[in-house]
């Protein structure tokens, strides 16, 4: 076996092969962030599942799917324009990506708007972190961790994507950037998809 | 139209499709939430619709279907620890109507 064989360019050759998966570090970093953050979402949901299942006065204050319904379409709505913005950066479009992301978090603006009016009403009710009108006192502290914990992903998300969006404007980032910014703000319209149903819908009442 | 254009006009249109299909699974969600079923029926059917929705997000927004290699490590990966949160459940029911045998 020649010197040639073991090193190129002074590193050994293992270190010269090509990405994991074939995808850039920046996104494989999201990725593994991502699936950490699976793990942190799935704990705060199996939890909440065990008080729901082993509490037996658990309470049903939710008489209206209308605000949750608002705010499951404009989080999914963002997902579309976030796309749109991700090809369009693609595309050498570049006015179109920055105009497409700001839409994105003027969605996500209104989502947390929405999600504090909510909030608001339900502690006018009486609800607090321990205590609440309708039962146990475990439902306050299970809703507003699941939900406070959505919410702080999605203002950390609108955030980035005003950061992201005005330094891809300076060409200090690129379409790869907001791609990966994107894949975030999928994941966070994914969980969604899983806190509605858990936290709301099966705590309708009937 | 340019290619790049061609490419960007087909890809928007598949992505709206699964827009409209992740908007139709959420929409059944709620029409399940008001389906006079058991409880446990509701989370099942719930859960699974949820889980569709997810795969359809996971596979065409965030395009893990175009990287065969990571749509494996993320979805093994994943269901490893989605599944190792499952331990307790039993533990939940004992909670509730207590421990079988018992007086």
């Amino acid at each position: 076996m020649s010197q040639a064989d073991l090193t190129m360019g002074g590193r050994p050759a293992g270190l010269t092969a090509g990405p994991a998966f074939s995808v850039p570090a920046k996104k494989m970093a999201m990725w593994l962030f991502i699936i950490a953050d699976t793990a942190t979402f799935a704990a705060c949901l199996v939890a909440y599942g065990f008080i729901r299942n082993a509490t037996p006065n658990w309470p049903r204050p939710f008489h209206s799917i209308t605000n949750v319904a608002i705010m499951t379409f404009i989080l999914v709505t963002s997902s579309l324009t976030m796309l749109i913005g991700v090809r369009a950066a693609r595309a050498g479009d570049k006015a179109g990506a920055l105009r497409w992301t700001f839409i994105t978090a003027a969605a996500g603006i209104l989502f947390a708007l929405l999600h504090v009016r909510e909030w608001l009403a339900l502690i006018a009710e009486g609800m607090t972190l321990f205590k609440n009108p309708w039962g146990t006192g475990l439902f306050g502290s299970a809703f507003f961790s699941i939900t406070g914990l959505h919410l702080t992903h999605v203002t950390g998300g609108v955030i980035a994507l005003i950061v992201v969006g005005i330094r891809y404007k300076g060409s200090r980032y690129n379409a790869d950037d907001l791609e990966i910014l994107g894949l975030y703000w999928h994941f966070v319209d994914m969980v969604w998809m899983f806190v509605v149903p858990l936290v709301y819908l099966l705590n309708l009442a009937h | 139209m340019t290619t790049a254009e061609e490419h960007k006009a087909k890809g928007s249109g598949k992505d709206l499709v699964v827009y409209l299909c992740v908007l139709a699974l959420a929409a059944i969600q709620f029409v399940i939430a008001y389906q006079n079923i058991d409880g446990s029926q509701m989370f099942v059917r719930m859960l699974i619709v949820a889980v569709i929705e997810a795969g359809l997000a996971l596979l065409f927004f965030m395009h893990l279907a175009e990287n065969r290699g990571l749509l494996w490590f993320v979805v093994i990966f994943t269901v490893f620890v989605l599944l190792a949160m499952q331990y307790g459940w039993t533990d939940s029911f004992r909670l509730s109507v207590g421990v079988a045998g018992a007086k």
